[in-house]
């Protein structure tokens, strides 16, 4: 009760001669709350409290001190260029934020949240990809064509890109490619069985679909197993009815590498905006299939990407290299979406 | 002389009109494109709103030193007068691409300018 009196009379103090300014407000970080004065930044109060967190610049240029509000939406000046898939997940720069009401915040590097899933179902997609479906109860705020991590009981952690639009099915869609001495993509392939569990963590990137300008030209362009992410996003996209054109570029070096094949040119019947150019860069290309790496035949297809929002996922070497090409035939920075699939080395291969 | 600079070129605005058109010329000019890191181009678009709101005299921090610090590997690297000056050239037919007043391109220019000796590290 004294405790309580005392928080109470500081209060009193802080705001009894100013009543109609702005209130002190509450910042919750894990289990520790931090009083941020009225017209005090997020910023400036976590660092007065020696809460570690990076920052430079302290006007909004750097972002390094961008910042996620876990219970509702921070200021929108703190939002200020952001992509707006960063804005739609709350993420705010604490610089700039001068909260008008208690928030609750995460730290880029806290530790983060699993919960419980159950495999339903797992086919060849190819000979080496597999389609792996995991139910998972709390999967609203998933999104076609984020990540997550996916760890097995032993701890084993990979991240994986959302390959449906998870709020339909309440259903989470993977698609998992068979990786030499990969402990986890081995154990995938050769052991999971449907009703065996999995820890899905919380969504992550910002590589998805916004149901705005719905008249935008959409351009996806993926390798290998990068079109999971970008079918999510094109199924997303159809399913808000987006009306802008939507063209798919699905590349790899042999045929047999490629997949859903059929579905997608089904799927491009079905959309008059939809098209979808499966390629091949090897020297054995059947009819039905373009000749030549993917970032390219797409790059001579539409040479002028002004105005277009750009999805590139897979190779990181495609990936960094297209997004450059993007950027200088016309696409602007902020509409250029990527997920390069970094292969982990796997340092734990021997076992 | 009520208005900054900043204000009568067009401000925020202006500022996010420019840096993707002067991106692209710097990234396409073989003079220079190496001394610009081509693999976090969100950092580099952030960087070069940072210089874009200098050189119309807006709202930024950095001082001299500052200048100086972040262009030190780049001098290393070998950054001369001759590539300062492409990139003033990059900085001047930008705005006259997006029909900036002439005199205000020249304010513009005048406060990039300034900072030469700190990039260069003279």
């Amino acid at each position: 009760m004294i405790a309580l009196s005392l928080i109470f009379t500081e209060h009193r103090v802080a705001t009894g001669d100013c009543p109609y300014k702005q209130k002190m407000t509450n910042l919750k970080i894990g289990e520790k709350n931090y009083t941020c004065n009225s017209e005090e930044t997020v910023l400036d109060s976590l660092l007065r409290h020696e809460v570690e967190v990076s920052y430079a610049c302290k006007k909004g240029t750097c972002q390094s001190c961008m910042l996620q509000c876990t219970d509702g939406i921070p200021p929108e000046n703190s939002q200020k260029d952001l992509k707006d898939t960063l804005k739609k997940q709350n993420y705010f720069l604490a610089c700039l934020c001068v909260p008008e009401q208690d928030m609750t915040i995460k730290l880029p590097d806290q530790s983060e949240l699993f919960s419980d899933g159950k495999v339903i179902a797992n086919e060849m997609l190819n000979r080496n990809t597999i389609l792996l479906i995991v139910e998972c109860l709390d999967v609203l705020e998933y999104n076609a064509g984020q990540f997550v991590n996916l760890q097995r009981a032993d701890g084993v952690t990979r991240s994986y890109s959302i390959a449906n639009r998870p709020q339909e099915s309440k259903t989470l869609e993977f698609h998992i490619r068979r990786l030499p001495g990969g402990k986890f993509s081995e154990w995938v392939h050769d052991e999971i069985k449907v009703g065996d569990s999995l820890s899905v963590s919380e969504p992550k990137g910002h590589c998805f679909y916004i149901p705005e300008r719905k008249e935008q030209g959409i351009l996806l362009v993926g390798t290998g197993s990068g079109l999971a992410p970008l079918a999510g996003i094109l199924t997303d996209a159809l399913a808000h009815g987006h009306s802008g054109p939507i063209q798919l570029f699905h590349g790899s070096s042999e045929r047999e590498d490629l997949y859903r094949v059929d579905e997608m040119r089904q799927l491009s019947k079905q959309h008059q905006n939809f098209s979808y150019t499966p390629c091949i860069s090897g020297a054995d290309v059947p009819e039905g299939f373009k000749q030549g790496r993917a970032n390219t035949v797409a790059l001579n297809e539409i040479s002028d990407l002004k105005g277009w929002r750009v999805f590139l996922c897979g190779h990181p070497e495609m990936v960094s290299q297209m997004k450059m090409q993007a950027f200088l035939q016309g696409a602007s920075m902020g509409d250029i979406y990527t997920d390069a699939f970094h292969v982990r080395q796997e340092e734990d291969s021997e076992s | 002389m009520s208005e900054s600079l900043y204000d009568r070129i067009g401000g925020e605005a202006a500022v996010n009109a420019a840096v993707e058109l002067f991106y692209r010329k710097v990234l396409t000019d073989h003079r220079i494109n190496r001394f610009f890191d081509k693999t976090d181009m969100d950092k580099q678009i952030v960087k070069q709103k940072a210089f874009f709101t200098m050189a119309f005299g807006g709202p930024n921090t950095y001082t001299g030193q500052d200048m100086r610090k972040a262009h030190v590997h780049l001098v290393k690297m070998g950054l001369d007068d001759s590539h300062f000056d492409a990139v003033m050239e990059h900085l001047g037919a930008t705005l006259t691409e997006l029909n900036v007043p002439a005199d205000l391109i020249s304010e513009a220019a005048a406060i990039a300018e300034s900072t030469r000796n700190d990039v260069l590290g003279k």
